[in-house]
């Protein structure tokens, strides 16, 4: 099972597939297709890096980050954390997982307990898999609540005291709370004002610095990926169909729904506005995705054979690869 | 400030406008005197954070604050010629729809799910025009196809749950845009869409206004949606309009330090940055304004004069204003630093 | 461009915060709904604490002879009849028989108003005799037809309606509240296993059931709570677990299990402290609901047994003299009408207060 990997990475996904079954009928429940919200995608992340996952909603970003916090089963490929598979992690492996991997979710406003205290909302992570002592705990959740800004004399408050980005630093602080080596964040910054969006960012980037801790970073918005991560990971209806170092595909990107993507990002000056490529149509439904490419429906540059069959991986230049015919 | 031209071509002029909500533990300042006009085919951005009036701005211009404790208690709103605010609640019905008209944010809210759409434009069309049933029917189908909806014919039995995100924004565009009214609110139209459908959606409404003529008040928080859409934009906080130009003097050259904080905070597509910048604090409660400028209290470059009175506007290009005592001449303080627009590195 | 750090972000001095306290608590006071607290204190509370101390005769044991006393501001009545030798049965109200005359004389109950010059009662004579005895401060709101105090009677029904609403409302809601939460948690079986018996449960016509349930048990005060406990956890199951869906789809829960929180702990520590508003909303609003069931169950007979005063079994003594002592009748009615009738004016604002997505309930 163990399988040796290349050493850097933390975590490394390989070919991971879910697949929802689609049931009708109350009582029998026949299956009738599945939903591929993940079908087969490859990445790892290295410690102390983030990761970047972009696309449309119903891309498989997001069921990709409940695999990776074993909210969900893959039904396919294998997670290894450290070269060990996580899918296999019973007892205290899992405990001991559950503190190494950690998350912030979306909305502060929803992911913190309305009626717990800052204190037992931050120490969960720790009381529930570590024996520690009420000092400890406290000790612990002071340290961190003042590594995320906040004042230790606040872990005594309720949630609903704080303001959207002070919230997010709580999420923050409780998943930091148990020095995890991976932190998942989907889409931490969307839900909150412009003007404290810099603010949880810039703390997200101090504190990987500092703690040289890794991130899956799952983001709808392209400027915010470009400015948190390493490398960048372009999905499309549950598969990714461009990989690369964030720099490289930023400047250089390949793939017609990346630039398409990039062309409907909005600019950050009137000046620099560049449609490049402009989609028609929305994204097709994931039960029965099309045939060969799934993008070749929506493909400025479709040809015959995209229609027909899939296209195979390759890597352009070190380090960027590219799910396409055209390359 | 000066007597502002009510040049030929201007629909609507804002002028001094309040809009107070009253509750029992405070007043809320949400619109606390704002100015501004727009010219027929022009499109502003009303940008600013959760909570700086900006939507109270909105339902103020079609006169529908909350009742009872909201209330305009200053201003006035020209509207093709008339102020707006000296009608009744009759005269009113006429003004809405077809004069001025609003697309709200969540398209799934913004029908009703027991209606077919065809039934709900009918609604809106007939509210318009008194005609008999198949003329509206094809005033429907026309409204459908105006908004690049695919065999409109077909859509019109649909109902709302049976269409995507994107295609239930453009029936709520298209009852929004059935009597032609000249002005449109759009409040956060596009943040419920994803990113290849808001494209879309935009390109769409810059194609209808180029063709009918027809002015676009754009409401966001998203500076890249006024970038990629706006002539002319009115940045907001906390209830007052601080800076307001033309689209590339705000871009290229903010003056006040929340605008130019606001853009620098915001990270860039085209250019890699090492380290944003970002503001301290939060807004200020607009039941609990502090006293003089709003923004001193997390402003980089405040000085005493700050706390003492709100700022004056000052022009510093032709139609650009903004409300801060740096650009004073006699100014004792730290002068605002240069401002570096972002370049485009991708080509 | 300035790198400014994250700098910490301040929520209040504490002085600051102090004061913002009080004057929360004095909103707080200003908004109470005075009204049905001011009646539910001194009808239910006050009276079912200190029935004991307050209540002026004894409840279960009256005194004949004062039996159907009016209340205090009604005054006895007099009238006035010609004495015949036989009474016409048709004429009653202006007759009275010789018989009957001498002996109310005598008894000194009667006094004769004309004729009567020699002292004693003939035929042709007037006679005037008390027609209603009048009340007294000594039984405020009167008596019933066992001579027994209705305002004693009524402080000692607070208790039983108190205890009865109390205990079953805690059996019913509590095992409610379990089903539903669980029904929502484990979904799937579960979720459908629990929510058939509650459709089941619900398909049932209530009095019915609570007759049957008597009947199979034999009535009694346990007796009662159970069967009004039976009838009670079905609403609480079904509101419960649909506010627990949408507990569990919160953020929150998805964090507590990436946390490694268990099952039991997501209940009890995420799920559970979310639906308290809920519960006691919920609790509130059925309190009056309980105390019609019960009035209902006893005024059936298959409720509280006699000479137990519960407000049901008063207004089914009462009901057969309900022309002639309107008292017995009226007053217990009133009670259960008054402290309903808060109760659900507290529960209505208690659930603008504390749960306003339970508007439908």
């Amino acid at each position: 099972m163990a399988v040796a990997t290349n050493n850097d990475a933390l975590l490394e996904v390989r070919n991971l597939k879910k697949y929802f079954p689609v049931t009708k009928g109350l009582v029998l429940m026949k299956t009738i297709g599945y939903v591929q919200a993940v079908d087969g995608i490859s990445f790892s992340i290295k410690q102390g890096e983030t990761v970047g996952l972009v696309g449309e909603s119903g891309c498989g970003k997001t069921t990709t980050s409940k695999l990776l916090l074993r909210l969900e089963n893959p039904t396919e490929g294998d997670i290894l954390l450290e070269g060990r598979d996580i899918n296999t992690f019973r007892g205290a492996e899992l405990q001991d997982y559950r503190t190494t991997v950690q998350a912030v979710f979306q909305d502060p406003w929803s992911s913190l307990s309305p009626r717990m205290r800052v204190r037992d909302i931050v120490s969960e992570p720790l009381v529930v898999n570590r024996n520690v002592t009420t000092q400890e705990k406290n000790e612990r959740v002071a340290e961190v609540l003042q590594q995320v800004g906040l004042h230790a004399q606040q872990a005594t408050n309720y949630p609903h005291e704080f303001s959207g980005g002070q919230r997010q630093r709580i999420a923050v602080a409780s998943a930091l709370v148990s020095y995890p080596k991976l932190i998942v964040l989907d889409e931490p910054v969307s839900a909150l004002d412009v003007s404290i969006r810099a603010q949880v960012m810039n703390l997200l980037k101090d504190l990987q610095e500092q703690y040289n801790v890794s991130y899956l970073l799952i983001a709808h918005n392209l400027a915010t990926v470009r400015y948190m991560a390493h490398e960048t990971a372009v999905m499309y209806l549950g598969q990714i169909v461009e990989y690369a170092e964030t720099e490289e595909l930023y400047n250089n990107a390949l793939h017609p729904y990346t630039r398409a993507l990039f062309s409907a990002a909005l600019p950050s000056h009137p000046d620099l506005i560049r449609e490049d490529i402009v989609l028609q149509g929305e994204v097709p439904s994931p039960i029965n995705p099309p045939s060969g490419c799934r993008f070749h429906p929506r493909c400025p540059f479709a040809m015959p054979q995209c229609s027909e069959e899939a296209p195979v991986e390759k890597e352009v230049s070190p380090g960027h690869r590219v799910s396409c015919h055209l390359y | 400030m000066t007597a502002v031209q009510t040049a030929t071509d201007t629909i609507l002029e804002v002028n001094d406008l309040k809009t107070y909500i009253f509750t029992r533990a405070a007043t809320v300042k949400a619109v606390d005197g704002i100015s501004f006009n727009l010219r027929k085919g022009e499109t502003l951005g009303i940008v600013g954070e959760s909570g700086c009036g900006k939507t109270m701005t909105a339902l103020s211009l079609l006169r529908l604050v909350p009742k009872p404790a909201g209330r305009i208690v200053e201003g006035e709103i020209v509207l093709n010629g008339e102020d707006i605010l000296q009608k009744s609640e009759d005269e009113m019905r006429d003004v809405r729809g077809r004069q001025i008209s609003m697309i709200l944010q969540d398209p799934q809210t913004s029908l009703n799910p027991v209606f077919t759409i065809g039934n709900q434009l009918r609604e809106a069309l007939g509210i318009a025009h008194r005609e008999n049933k198949s003329s509206m029917l094809s005033r429907a189908v026309d409204a459908l196809r105006k908004v690049n909806v695919a065999a409109p014919e077909r859509r019109l039995d649909d109902y709302p749950h049976q269409m995507s995100g994107g295609m239930k924004q453009r029936v709520v565009g298209a009852i929004a845009m059935s009597c032609e009214p000249g002005v449109i609110i759009a409040d956060e139209p596009t943040t419920a869409l994803d990113v290849t459908i808001q494209l879309q959606y935009l390109r769409l409404l810059k194609e209808i206004q180029a063709e009918t003529g027809l002015a676009i008040i754009f409401i966001t928080h998203d500076f890249g949606v006024v970038a990629r859409m706006c002539d002319r934009v009115a940045v907001m906080y906390a209830g007052r309009i601080i800076e307001q130009g033309d689209v590339r003097d705000i871009f290229s050259r903010p003056a006040h330090p929340y605008t130019q904080a606001l853009i620098n905070s915001v990270p860039k597509l085209e250019q890699s940055v090492d380290r944003l910048y970002s503001i301290d604090g939060q807004p200020p409660l607009l039941s609990n304004l502090p006293e003089g400028c709003r923004f001193a209290p997390r402003c980089p470059y405040v000085s005493d004069q700050c706390y003492e009175a709100y700022p004056s506007s000052y022009q510093l290009d032709e139609g650009h204003h903004a409300d801060c005592w740096a650009l004073d001449a006699n100014w004792q303080g730290t002068p605002i630093e240069e401002f570096v627009p972002p370049t485009g590195t991708a080509g | 461009m300035a790198a400014v750090t994250t700098s910490p972000e301040v929520t209040g001095v504490d002085t600051q915060q102090r004061a913002g306290r009080v004057a929360k608590v004095v909103r707080a006071i200003r908004e109470l709904p005075l009204i049905p607290l001011v009646v539910l204190i001194f009808l239910l509370v006050i009276p079912a604490i200190f029935a004991n101390q307050l209540a002026p005769h004894n409840q279960r044991i009256g005194v004949l002879d004062d039996a159907k006393l009016p209340p205090f501001w009604v005054s006895e009545s007099f009238e006035s009849r010609t004495v015949v030798q036989r009474a016409d049965k048709d004429r009653l109200d202006v007759e009275i028989g010789l018989t009957n005359a001498q002996r109310k004389v005598e008894r000194g109950e009667a006094t004769i108003l004309s004729g009567g010059e020699d002292g004693t009662v003939d035929p042709g004579d007037t006679l005037r005799f008390q027609a209603n005895k009048g009340g007294s401060m000594e039984y405020p709101l009167g008596t019933d037809k066992q001579g027994r105090d209705i305002l004693s009677r009524i402080m000692h029904g607070a208790r039983i309606s108190l205890m009865v609403s109390s205990l079953a409302i805690l059996l019913g809601g509590g095992l409610g509240t379990l089903l539903g939460m669980m029904a929502a948690y484990r979904g799937g079986k579960t979720d459908a296993i629990i929510m058939r018996i509650v459709d089941i449960k619900l398909a049932f016509p209530s009095i019915l059931l609570a007759l049957v349930l008597v009947a199979a048990i034999g009535a009694g005060f346990t007796t009662v709570i159970v069967v009004i406990a039976v009838l009670l956890w079905a609403r609480y199951a079904r509101v419960v677990r649909g506010e627990a869906l949408a507990i569990k789809q919160q953020d929150f829960i998805d964090r507590a299990r990436v946390s490694g929180a268990s099952n039991a702990r997501i209940m009890m520590r995420h799920i559970f402290p979310n639906l308290v508003n809920t519960v006691v909303v919920l609790a509130t609003l059925e309190v009056g609901h309980v105390i019609i069931l019960e009035s209902t169950l006893s005024f059936l007979g298959a409720g509280i047994p006699a000479p137990t005063p519960a407000w049901g079994v008063m207004v089914a003594d009462g009901r057969d003299l309900i022309t002639t002592a309107w008292w017995i009748f009226l007053f217990p009615c009133l009670a259960i009408v008054l402290t309903v009738l808060s109760m659900n004016l507290l529960g209505d604002w208690l659930r603008d207060k504390l749960d306003p997505k339970l508007r439908n309930v």
